[in-house]
C-alpha cells in the first residue's frame, strides 16, 4: 500500500481517531443536496461521463458521481441497473467507451485492475470469487499485501518471509474470528458454504487493509442473525476511518447502516440522498417497481413483491 | 443401474462400429499393391508412375528388406528418368544405414542389413543428395519419412521439377494458388463449423475433431473397397456414394461420442478443462486404431485417376477441383441457411448464445447439442472423404488438420459461425497464397503466426465477443 | 510369455533416459499445468529450442556443451517471454490452442529443408556427444545383474537425469510452499480474485511460463544427450501429449506426481509393447495373425494409452494417488 494513504494498522489505537473523522465525514452529509450527481464535501472517487455499451445496450451511463470519504455509501437499483458493471469498470475488470475517474484524485483510465486495488480500492464479487482448492487461512494470507514471499527471488528462502507470514497469520486469524470462519482455518474454501464464502470474501478484502471496500451483494445469502453482526463490522470499518460502498438489496440493512444512498436504474443515477429520503422518492419507487403503478408502495410490500419474483425465478430454475 | 449400463454400452459402441470398419479396410492392407506410394508428412502426389516413361520396378522378393524407388522428371511428358542420383537411407537417430545410386532407368534399391524384423514399427528417412542432382532441377521433396510395418520391400518416389518458379508469371501462378486455397478453404470451412459449433454450444475444445475429419475420409475407403463398382445409369457412382456415406456415418458416428462419452461427461458436470484432456485421450485412442485397422500407409481412392485436366492457357484446373469446391460450397451454404432459418437452426445459435437462458426459454439444450454433435460430425466426416478425394489420404489427415481448423476457428472467433467460415477461408488462401513468396515449407507457419498475431490485436477472435467479468 | 523378460525390460524402461525426460517435461508442466492452471501444450516447443540451442552451440561454433546449456536456457526464456506475451491474456481454451500451434511453429522452422545446412533438416544434428561420453566414469554394464541392467552411457545419462530431477523438485518444493506458489496455486483457481487484491497476474504468469519453460529445457538437453543426437521428430505434438499423461497418472500439482507418474507411465507403455509383441510373435502366436499382426501390436499401447488417459481424466483427475479431499472440492 502507498505510504501516502497513512491508515492505521493499529485497531484499537486509531479507533479514536478514525471515529472523530468519520463522524465529521458524516456531518458534511448534512449539507449534500440530494440530486444525481451532487458534489460531496470530500470525495475519495469521482467519476465523470462513464458509458458502458453492450450491443445495443447502454448498461452504465452516468453522468457524474462522488463518494464521500470515511462514511457507508449504499448503490441501489433493481436487477440489471448497471450496478456490477459499474463496479467493474471503477475497478478497472472492465473497461468505459467513455469516462473518467479519480480515486484520490489520482485519475484511473486505463490503470489495471491489480493496480487499482494497490491504491487501496478493494473490491469483492457478487458471484463470489474463493479459491476452492486453498484452505480458508491461505486464502487470507494472500489477501496481504507487501509481501517479501511472494517474489520470486526471495521466495525460494524461507527466513526471509518467515517472520511477515507469522504476522500475516495472526492478524488473519483475528479476522477470521470476527467473521466466526475461526473454526473453517484448515478448511478447503471450496467446501464452504454460499454464506461463508460471502464472509471469506470479504474478510480477505479485508487483509489488504483498504482505503475504500467496495462490497458487492455482501448479504445475499447470510443469514438474519450472522447479517446483524456483520452490519456491526461493516460500521466498525468506518469507524477505523475506511470507506464503504456497497451493492445491496435489502432495504433494512442499506437503511439500517448506509449514510448515504445512489440510486442507479437502467445505467443512469436516478436519485441520492441519506437512506429515509431516498427510500421515499417517487423516482426510486418507479425505478424499482416499473412506471405503471399509481400507488406508492410501502418498502416492506416492495420486498414482499422483490421476494415472490425470487422464488418464482429460483423455482424456474429448479425445474 | 440402468443409466450406467446404457452408458457402458454407448462407450463401447464406437469400438464395435471401429471394428466392423476395420474388417472392411484391413482387407485392403492385407493386399500390398504397387501403388502404394510411402507414408510420408507431405500430401501424397499423385501416383507418378501411372504414366509411361519412367517406370516403377519392384525388386525380386529376397530374405533382405529392401527401400526402392523411381527418380523421375516431372517437366517432362512422359517423364524422364533421372540417372546418377546418391539417396541415403537414416535411421531415427540419424546414422546412414543405406546408400544406393540411381540406375540409367532412374529407379534405385537400398537393401537394408539385416533382419526384416528388426525394422518394424520403426521410422526412416530416406532422402536424396542435393548435389548429385542436375544442375537446373530442384527435387519436389528431398526428404522422404517411411515407417516400415510391414516385411515387405518399400516403394519412395522422388519427383524432380524445374528449379524456381520458372518463366511461369507470378499471376497465373497466383491464381492457380488462388484455386487450389479456395478449395481446400471449403474443405477447412466444413471441418471447422463442426468444431466451432460444437464448442459454441458445449464449451468443449474437442481435439479429437480431426479424427471425425479421418472417419470420413474412411468411410468413403472402405466403401470404396466394396467388391465391384456401384453404378447408376452406367455410371461409374461409388465415390460419390463413398462421401454420402462418409456424411451419413460420421454423423451417427458424431451422436455415439456425444451420446456415450461427452453428455454423460456434462451430467457429471466435469469441467471443461479435463474434458478437453479427455478428448486428448480420445484423439490418441482413435488415431491408434485406425492406423491399426487402415494401415500407415497414404491411400487415393481407386476411381480417382485418369483426370483429363481443363487448360485455360498455363492455368490448369481439373473437373475433380471443381466438383469439391461446387458440393462443398453447396453444403456450407445449406448448412449455414438451415441454421440462419429454421427452428431448430435458431434454436442451435440461442444455445451457442446462451445454454442457461435458452433452457428457461423451454430449448431442450442437450437435444440441440446431440443435433449439433450429428451436424457437425457429418460435416467434418464429409470434409475428411472430400479432401481424400483431392489429395489422398491417411491415418492422421485429420490430426494433420486439426491444427489448421484450430486456427481458423479461433481466428474468426470460437463458438461463432461465421467466425470459424471466415476464419476457414482466411487460412486456406493464406497458407496457399504464401508460397508464391515463401518456400512452400513454411506454409503452414505463415498461418499459424498470423493466428497468433490476430490473437494479439483482438484476443477473442475476429468475431468473438469479450467475456463477463464477476 | 516371457514375464521375467517383460518385467526386466519394463523396469529398465521405467528408471531409463526416457523416463527421466518425461519427468522432467511433466515437472514443468506441472508448474504451468498443476499449480498455475495454464493450459500450456506446447511443451515440446520449449524442450526443442532448448535441446537445439545447446547441440547447435556444439556442432556449428564447436563450443562446449556447458555453454550450449547456458545458450538452451537463454532460448527458452526468450521463447517463453515471446510466448507468453501474446497468450497470457487468452482463456484456458486459446491459451491451449496458441502454445501447440507455437510449438508446431518451432518445429517445422526447424526442421525445414531450407535451414537445413544449420539444423539439419529432417535429418537433425548428430556429433555433439563426444565431451559427455568422454564425462561418463561409468563403464561395463550397470545396475542389478539378473533383474534390471543398462548399458554404461544410459546409466550415465540416467545419473545425471535423475540428479536433475531430484534438483528440480526441490526447487519446485521450495518455490511452491512459499507465498509466491501461493499466488501461482490461487491464480489456478480464479485469477480475477487475485487481482483484486493487487497481485500482478500477468506478471506471475509469465514467471510460471518461464520457469516450467526451464524445466522443459532440462528434459530437451537429457533428449539430445540420451540419443546422442537431435531431430524435429523428437518434439512431435504427441510429446506434450504423453507428458500432460504422466503428469495427470502421477497427480498434478504435486512435487512428487510426475517422477511417480513417469515411471509408472513408461512401464506400463513399455510391458503393453512388450506384451503383444511377444503375443503375436513366434510360431503359434497367442494371438492369431488374423486378428493381430506385429505392427498392429505395436499401436495397442496407444490405444490403451488413450483410452487411460480417458479413464484417468474422467475417474481419478486427482491422479492415481491424489487426495480424495480435493475431489470432493471440484476438480472434474
Ligand atoms: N459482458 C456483458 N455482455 C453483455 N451484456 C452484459 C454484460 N455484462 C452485463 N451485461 C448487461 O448489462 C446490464 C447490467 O448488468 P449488471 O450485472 O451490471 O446489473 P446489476 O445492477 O449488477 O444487477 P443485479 O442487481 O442483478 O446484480 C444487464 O442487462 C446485463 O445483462
Ligand atoms: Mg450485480
Amino acid at each position: 500500500m502507498p505510504a501516502e494513504t497513512s491508515l492505521p494498522t493499529n485497531i484499537e489505537a486509531a479507533n479514536e481517531e478514525g471515529l472523530a473523522r468519520s463522524k465529521a465525514a458524516r456531518a458534511a452529509l448534512a449539507d449534500v443536496k440530494t440530486e444525481p450527481g451532487a458534489a460531496k464535501p470530500d470525495p475519495i472517487l469521482r467519476a465523470d461521463g462513464i458509458v458502458r455499451q453492450f450491443g445495443g445496450l447502454r448498461a452504465v451511463d452516468v453522468d457524474h458521481v462522488e463518494v464521500q470519504r470515511g462514511v457507508i455509501t449504499a448503490l441501489i437499483g433493481p436487477n440489471g441497473a448497471g450496478k456490477t458493471t459499474f463496479f467493474n469498470l471503477l475497478t478497472g475488470f472492465d473497461r468505459p467507451d467513455e469516462g473518467e475517474w479519480w480515486f484520490n484524485d489520482k485519475k484511473l483510465n486505463r490503470v489495471p485492475a491489480y493496480k487499482v486495488a494497490r491504491m487501496g480500492m478493494v473490491r469483492t464479487f457478487q458471484l463470489t470469487k474463493v479459491l476452492a482448492r486453498l484452505t480458508v487461512l491461505e486464502n487470507m494470507r494472500l489477501g496481504a499485501t507487501g509481501q517479501r514471499g511472494e517474489s520470486l527471488l526471495s521466495a525460494m528462502f524461507q527466513p526471509r518471509w518467515a517472520g511477515q507470514e507469522a504476522a500475516n497469520t495472526e492478524r488473519a486469524h483475528n479476522l477470521l474470528a470476527r467473521f466466526l470462519l475461526d473454526k473453517k482455518v484448515q478448511d478447503f474454501a471450496g467446501s464452504l458454504s454460499g454464506g461463508q464464502r460471502k464472509l471469506l470474501e470479504m474478510a480477505r478484502a479485508l487483509m489488504t487493509e483498504p482505503e475504500l471496500v467496495m462490497l458487492d451483494e455482501p448479504m445475499a445469502g447470510v443469514n438474519p442473525a450472522l447479517k446483524q453482526s456483520l452490519l456491526g463490522h461493516v460500521k466498525s470499518l468506518r469507524d477505523e476511518g475506511r470507506t464503504v460502498l456497497f451493492v445491496e438489496h435489502d432495504m433494512d440493512m442499506v437503511r439500517d447502516i448506509s449514510d448515504w444512498v445512489i440510486v442507479m436504474a437502467q445505467g443512469r443515477i436516478v436519485a441520492e440522498g441519506p437512506p429515509d429520503s431516498v427510500m421515499a422518492d417517487q423516482r426510486v419507487i418507479d425505478a424499482y417497481l416499473g412506471a405503471h403503478h399509481d400507488v406508492a408502495l410501502t418498502f416492506e410490500e416492495e420486498e414482499k413483491i422483490l421476494a415472490a419474483a425470487e422464488a418464482e425465478i429460483e423455482e424456474e430454475q429448479n425445474d | 443401474m440402468h443409466v450406467r449400463l446404457l452408458r457402458v454400452s454407448l462407450l463401447i459402441l464406437p469400438m464395435l462400429f471401429m471394428l466392423l470398419l476395420g474388417t472392411g479396410l484391413s482387407g485392403a492392407s492385407a493386399s500390398p499393391s504397387a501403388d502404394d506410394t510411402a507414408a510420408s508428412d507431405a500430401p501424397p502426389v499423385a501416383s507418378d508412375n501411372a504414366e509411361t516413361g519412367c517406370q516403377l520396378t519392384k525388386p525380386p522378393d529376397d530374405e533382405t528388406l529392401s527401400i526402392y524407388g523411381l527418380i523421375c522428371d516431372r517437366r517432362e511428358s512422359p517423364r524422364v528418368p533421372v540417372p546418377d542420383v546418391t539417396v541415403l537411407v537414416k535411421d531415427a537417430s540419424g546414422n546412414e544405414i543405406g546408400r544406393s545410386v540411381s540406375g540409367p532407368d532412374g529407379s534405385f534399391v537400398i537393401d537394408l542389413p539385416g533382419e526384416p524384423i528388426s525394422y518394424l514399427g520403426k521410422t526412416y528417412a530416406v532422402s536424396v543428395d542435393k548435389a548429385t542432382l542436375p544442375e537446373d532441377t530442384e527435387p519436389e521433396k528431398t526428404d522422404l519419412k517411411i515407417a516400415i510395418n510391414t516385411d515387405t520391400d518399400q516403394p519412395v518416389i522422388f519427383p524432380v521439377g524445374a528449379a524456381g518458379p520458372g518463366a511461369e508469371g507470378k499471376l497465373i501462378q497466383a491464381i492457380q494458388l488462388t484455386i487450389t486455397g479456395l478449395v481446400f478453404s471449403v474443405l477447412l470451412a466444413m471441418a471447422s463449423l463442426g468444431l466451432s459449433m460444437i464448442f459454441g454450444t458445449t464449451g468443449l475444445t474437442n481435439f479429437a475433431h480431426g479424427e471425425l475429419i479421418t472417419f470420413g475420409a474412411l468411410v468413403a475407403f472402405a466403401v470404396d473397397n466394396l467388391d465391384g463398382e456401384i453404378r447408376v445409369g452406367g455410371a461409374n457412382v461409388t465415390i460419390i456414394v463413398g462421401v454420402l456415406a462418409a456424411f451419413l456415418v460420421s454423423g451417427l458416428f458424431g451422436w455415439v461420442n456425444d451420446a456415450g462419452l461427452w453428455r454423460p461427461l456434462r451430467r457429471r458436470g466435469s469441467s471443461l478443462v479435463a474434458m478437453m484432456i479427455v478428448s486428448i485421450g480420445l484423439s490418441i485412442f482413435l488415431r491408434n486404431v485406425y492406423q491399426y485397422f487402415a494401415g500407415a500407409q497414404a491411400r487415393n481412392y481407386s476411381q480417382y485417376a485418369a483426370i483429363e485436366p481443363w487448360e485455360f492457357g498455363s492455368l490448369t484446373v481439373t473437373s475433380r477441383d471443381v466438383v469439391v469446391f461446387v458440393v462443398g460450397m453447396g453444403v456450407l451454404i445449406l448448412t449455414t441457411s438451415l441454421l440462419r432459418y429454421t427452428r431448430l437452426g435458431k434454436a442451435t445459435r440461442a444455445v451457442a448464445d446462451n445454454p442457461a437462458l435458452s433452457s428457461a426459454t423451454g430449448i431442450n439444450v442437450e437435444r440441440v447439442i446431440s443435433i449439433v454433435w450429428i451436424g457437425g460430425a457429418a460435416l467434418a466426416g464429409m470434409a475428411g472423404a472430400l479432401l481424400g478425394v483431392t489429395q489422398g489420404f491417411d491415418y492422421q489427415i485429420g490430426f494433420k488438420l486439426l491444427l489448421l481448423v484450430f486456427a481458423a476457428t479461433v481466428l474468426g472467433g470460437l463458438g461463432t459461425i461465421w467466425g470459424a467460415i471466415v476464419g476457414a477461408f482466411v487460412i486456406g488462401l493464406f497458407t496457399e497464397l504464401t508460397t508464391l513468396f515463401i518456400p512452400a515449407e513454411f506454409k503452414y507457419v505463415g498461418a499459424l503466426l498470423v493466428l497468433i498475431v490476430v490473437l494479439l490485436i483482438r484476443p477473442q477472435g475476429l468475431l468473438g465477443r469479450a467475456e463477463r467479468v464477476g | 510369455m516371457d514375464f521375467h523378460n517383460l518385467l526386466t525390460l519394463s523396469l529398465q524402461q521405467a528408471l531409463g533416459p526416457t523416463a527421466v525426460i518425461y519427468a522432467l517435461a511433466a515437472i514443468g508442466l506441472n508448474v504451468h499445468f498443476g499449480y498455475t492452471g495454464l493450459l500450456n501444450f506446447g511443451q515440446a516447443g520449449f524442450m526443442m529450442v532448448a535441446g537445439y540451442g545447446m547441440v547447435f552451440v556444439a556442432t556449428e561454433w564447436g563450443l562446449s556443451l556447458w555453454l550450449g546449456t547456458l545458450v538452451g536456457l537463454v532460448l527458452t526464456v526468450i521463447l517463453a517471454l515471446l510466448l507468453g506475451l501474446p497468450t497470457l491474456r487468452l482463456r484456458a481454451d486459446y491459451l491451449a490452442i496458441v502454445t501447440i500451434a507455437a510449438a508446431e511453429i518451432v518445429r517445422q522452422t526447424i526442421g525445414a529443408a531450407k535451414f537445413s545446412d544449420k539444423f539439419g533438416g529432417q535429418d537433425g544434428l548428430t556429433g555433439f556427444i563426444q565431451p559427455f561420453r568422454d564425462a561418463n566414469p561409468f563403464s561395463g554394464t550397470k545396475g542389478i545383474p539378473g533383474v534390471v541392467t543398462w548399458s554404461a552411457f544410459d546409466f550415465w545419462v540416467m545419473t545425471v537425469g535423475w540428479l536433475l530431477v531430484a534438483l528440480s523438485c526441490v526447487v519446485v518444493w521450495l518455490l511452491m510452499r512459499s507465498p509466491w506458489g501461493r499466488v501461482l496455486k490461487s491464480i489456478r483457481e480464479d485469477e480475477d480474485a487475485v487481482r483484486s487484491l493487487g497481485k500482478n497476474v500477468t506478471s506471475y504468469k509469465m514467471q510460471a511460463l518461464i520457469i516450467g519453460g526451464l524445466f522443459g529445457a532440462l528434459a530437451g538437453f537429457m533428449t539430445a544427450l540420451r540419443s546422442a543426437s537431435i531431430g524435429p521428430s523428437f518434439f512431435a505434438t504427441d510429446v506434450t501429449f504423453f507428458a500432460y499423461t504422466v503428469l495427470l497418472i502421477g497427480g498434478a500439482a504435486r512435487v512428487l506426481g510426475p517422477v511417480v507418474g513417469s515411471i509408472i507411465f513408461w512401464f506400463l507403455i513399455s510391458a503393453l509393447g512388450i506384451f503383444f509383441s511377444q503375443a503375436t510373435s513366434g510360431t503359434d502366436p497367442l494371438i492369431p495373425a488374423s486378428i493381430m499382426d506385429s505392427t498392429q501390436a505395436s499401436l495397442m499401447r496407444f490405444i490403451f494409452l488413450g483410452l487411460g488417459l480417458m479413464l484417468l481424466m474422467i475417474f481419478r483427475p486427482q491422479g492415481i494417488f491424489g487426495d480424495r479431499r480435493e475431489l470432493a472440492i471440484d476438480a472434474r
